[in-house]
């Protein structure tokens, strides 16, 4: 990238980036704390070439002074606790896996929505880190495809695996989009990133299936500094799913995932998430702490990002998957639905940069609190001088169940060129117990009535989901709103 | 004649406040009643309770349908056994298409009762022909339901869902109110077609002028959470030509 486009990127991006957490710490190997031995201690132990260790040390170092000058990012609306870096362990080796001997030993709270979301078995199994005798079929299934997937010259592999297989690649893109300067978490993440997964499309390639919906199970085992770098080259197309709709405990409170995504001339990347990390108890104990920074490039002319989340899960969320249109006639989407209830917390939307002539940009936000949730929109669209004819259109909508939570809007406009058009709309609504009530006289039971009004509140979202994953989205919205009406 | 819906003693109230104080009406199979009151005395919380609205308290008494005590049953549950009421305000349900708002409420329904899923074309042609007759326009059942519809379709939607949902029992609370003439003759040519030996209609209202067009065997009058004065169709007349005064005077005395 230019120099001066990212320049104008970061002093565009990076003022707004901030987040904040809190993390106890159950589990062991590396010790508690951050400093630069810890860094070489975990770059050692992923065997890593010496240049990626001095990425991270500098990442290292940048965040450090950030702490340093207390620039952790304090602006989101949700409230915790001051989180303590030097008290959480920054690498533990592969999870210990199992954990349990049957299924039964699992929390049933667990297993009911197991149950509920339809999820084999066999995958319940494994999801809920249950021993297993059996092969599973989607590891076979998952070498099958990789195979086919390496003749079309397709790169789908953990970004560990690509640090030493694709050293030139990953080189090349790897923090174009999210330098490790560009906000505390960011940085954190660069410097003590535990894994995650790298895509590469070569020119002209068609990805033929859904990366990553017969990877569900190995998504559940994920880290807490999970790195996600996906590279559509020259008229390629890609789709990416992220994540799982079984609920995801995990002994790591704070989660800082970073996930950059380019896409070259006439390239498209679409990008899915279900985000469904445990959302703590009814006083929001134990809830994940989810602060993320997700960031595309529309890099080349006529190229496309769409971004399509479910956030269902975590007791606070700080993420705000974003796009830079730089190429010309570069569109990117955005959709989302989010759910808190509890005492979940979700400060989340996107930014639409506008650089390049002709760009469009869509912002469909869906927002549904419950109980004490808070859900927060906050958008920011901005176009650049050199953005003619850019067009944007922002619909936000909220809906409230019951009368302890909270819905919040912040959209931020900047238009810098008259031939610009920006749209903005936004709705406010509620779910009362006359709704509910009209549907079950008319046979639907509770759970049903909801699933279907909020299915019609988030229909243009849903349907952007891969098809097998829509249903089972469908389904998570209500049972993660169970019991919160009337 | 068997007794479809037996009321007895019926009191009940909301936050505390008791408003039906002891009702007492048999309704048998194969008739319509209608009930009429003046304002606030008690018509459409009768309805809501028989439905099951959460945030009525019953106190008393006891409601039979088909002879079984219905007052502990979930709403749906009530449904299920073929109780319907048209409500006096329906509610908006954005981006719920009609259509499959009204499938899913039939499957559920059908289900309850061991039966197997509508056939989904038929259910299509029947409820396109049925939205044109009754709502005037088919492409309604792609809006979601009641969205940007007038008062006046929402209350010939209630009556689409009748239709379509087929009760054994339909309680319509003030089916009449906010209807023109013409309307208000659609409305009652379709609750005519729909009686029979096996159905009850238990209709709720200020005036006369849909009972003109129904012709019901039984009228009550509602007073303060009772049941005052019950006839024949003679007694809406009555009260139509007169007033409730004359009525409540003749009560007291």
């Amino acid at each position: 990238m230019p120099e001066e486009v990212q320049k104008e990127i970061e002093e565009v991006l990076s003022r707004d980036y901030e987040w904040g957490f809190v993390a106890p710490i159950e589990e062991e190997v590396a010790p508690p704390g951050i400093n630069e031995d810890i860094i070489r201690y975990i770059s050692e132990k992923k065997e890593e070439p010496e240049w990626m260790l001095e990425w991270r040390l500098k990442a290292y170092r940048i965040w450090k002074s950030m702490w340093e000058r207390g620039e952790e990012p304090h602006w989101a609306y949700a409230h915790y606790p001051p989180i303590d870096y030097q008290s959480i362990s920054y690498y533990a080796a592969p999870k210990k896996r199992p954990k349990y001997g049957s299924l039964e030993e699992v929390d049933p709270e667990i297993r009911r929505m197991f149950e509920k979301l339809g999820i084999p078995l066999e995958e319940q199994k494994a999801l809920a880190g249950v021993a297993v005798d059996a092969v599973l079929d989607s590891v076979s299934v998952a070498t099958t495809y990789r195979k086919k997937l390496e003749e079309m010259g397709i790169i789908f592999m953990s970004i560990s695996e690509a640090i030493r297989e694709h050293p030139d690649l990953v080189k090349k893109y790897l923090g174009t989009v999210v330098p490790p300067g560009d906000n505390f978490f960011a940085a954190l993440n660069a410097a003590v990133f535990s894994d995650g997964t790298f895509v590469y499309v070569p020119p002209g390639v068609k990805c033929p299936i859904e990366l990553s919906t017969y990877f569900r199970i190995n998504a559940a085992r994920t880290g807490q500094f999970e790195r996600t770098l996906i590279v559509a080259d020259k008229n390629s197309y890609v789709s990416y799913l992220e994540g799982c709709t079984a609920p995801m405990r995990d002994e790591h409170q704070l989660h800082a995932a970073v996930v950059e995504l380019i896409a070259l001339d006439g390239a498209e990347i679409k990008y899915s998430t279900v985000q469904n990390w445990w959302t703590g108890d009814e006083e929001g104990r134990g809830g994940i702490y989810n602060f993320v920074t997700k960031r595309g490039l529309c890099a080349g002319k006529n190229s496309r990002i769409m971004w399509v989340q479910v956030e269902v899960g975590s007791v606070i969320t700080w993420k705000y998957p974003s796009t830079i249109l730089k190429g010309d006639n570069s569109v990117s989407e955005f959709y989302s639905v989010a759910i808190t209830n509890k005492r979940q917390q979700a400060d989340t939307g996107t930014k639409m940069i506008h650089i390049g002539k002709n760009t469009r940009s869509r912002i469909v936000s869906k927002g549904i609190s419950a109980g004490y949730g808070n859900n927060t929109y906050r958008g920011m669209v901005k176009i650049l001088p050199s953005a003619e004819n850019a067009r944007n259109y922002t619909q936000c909508d909220s809906m409230l169940i019951g009368n302890n939570c909270g819905a919040h809007t912040v959209p931020s406009i900047e238009v810098r060129n008259p031939t610009a058009v920006s749209e903005h709309e936004a709705t406010t609504s509620r779910i009362g117990e006359d709704i509910l009530f009209y549907c079950r006289q008319r046979g639907l039971d509770e759970e049903k009535a909801i699933e279907l009004i909020i299915s019609g509140f988030a229909k243009e979202v849903l349907r952007q989901l891969p098809m097998e994953f829509a249903v089972e989205a469908r389904k998570l919205l209500s049972i993660s709103l169970e019991g919160s009406v009337g | 004649m068997k007794p479809l819906v037996e009321i007895r003693n019926l009191r009940a109230g909301i936050d505390g406040k008791e408003i039906l104080k002891g009702i007492n009406l048999t309704i048998n199979s194969g008739e319509t009643h209608a009930i009429m009151g003046p304002n606030g005395s008690g018509k459409s919380t009768l309805a809501q309770v028989i439905a099951g609205h959460p945030a009525y308290e019953v106190y008393e008494g006891e409601v039979l349908f088909e002879g079984e005590n219905i007052l502990e049953l979930e709403p749906e549950e009530r449904a299920q056994k073929g109780i319907f009421l048209a409500f006096q305000a329906p509610v908006e349900i954005p981006g719920v298409p009609l259509l499959e708002f009204l499938k899913t409420a039939l499957n559920e329904l059908r289900e309850a009762r061991g039966q197997e899923p509508v056939d989904t074309m038929s259910f299509l042609s029947k409820t396109r022909e049925l939205a044109k007759e009754i709502i005037g326009k088919e492409e309604v059942i792609y809006r979601g339901v009641n969205e940007g519809f007038s008062g006046g379709e929402r209350k010939r939607n209630e009556i689409l869902q009748m239709r379509l949902l087929e009760p054994k029992f339909a309680v319509l609370d003030e089916i009449d109110s906010g209807l023109d003439i013409d309307a208000l003759k659609l409305v009652a040519k379709h609750i005519n077609e729909m009686r029979n030996p096996e159905r009850a209609f238990l209709l709720i209202t200020h005036y006369y002028r849909i009972l003109e067009h129904v012709k019901p065997e039984k009228v009550h009058i509602l007073y303060d959470g009772k049941i005052v004065r019950s006839g024949d169709y003679n007694l809406a007349l009555e009260v139509e030509e007169k007033g409730y005064d004359w009525l409540l005077e003749s009560v007291k005395a």
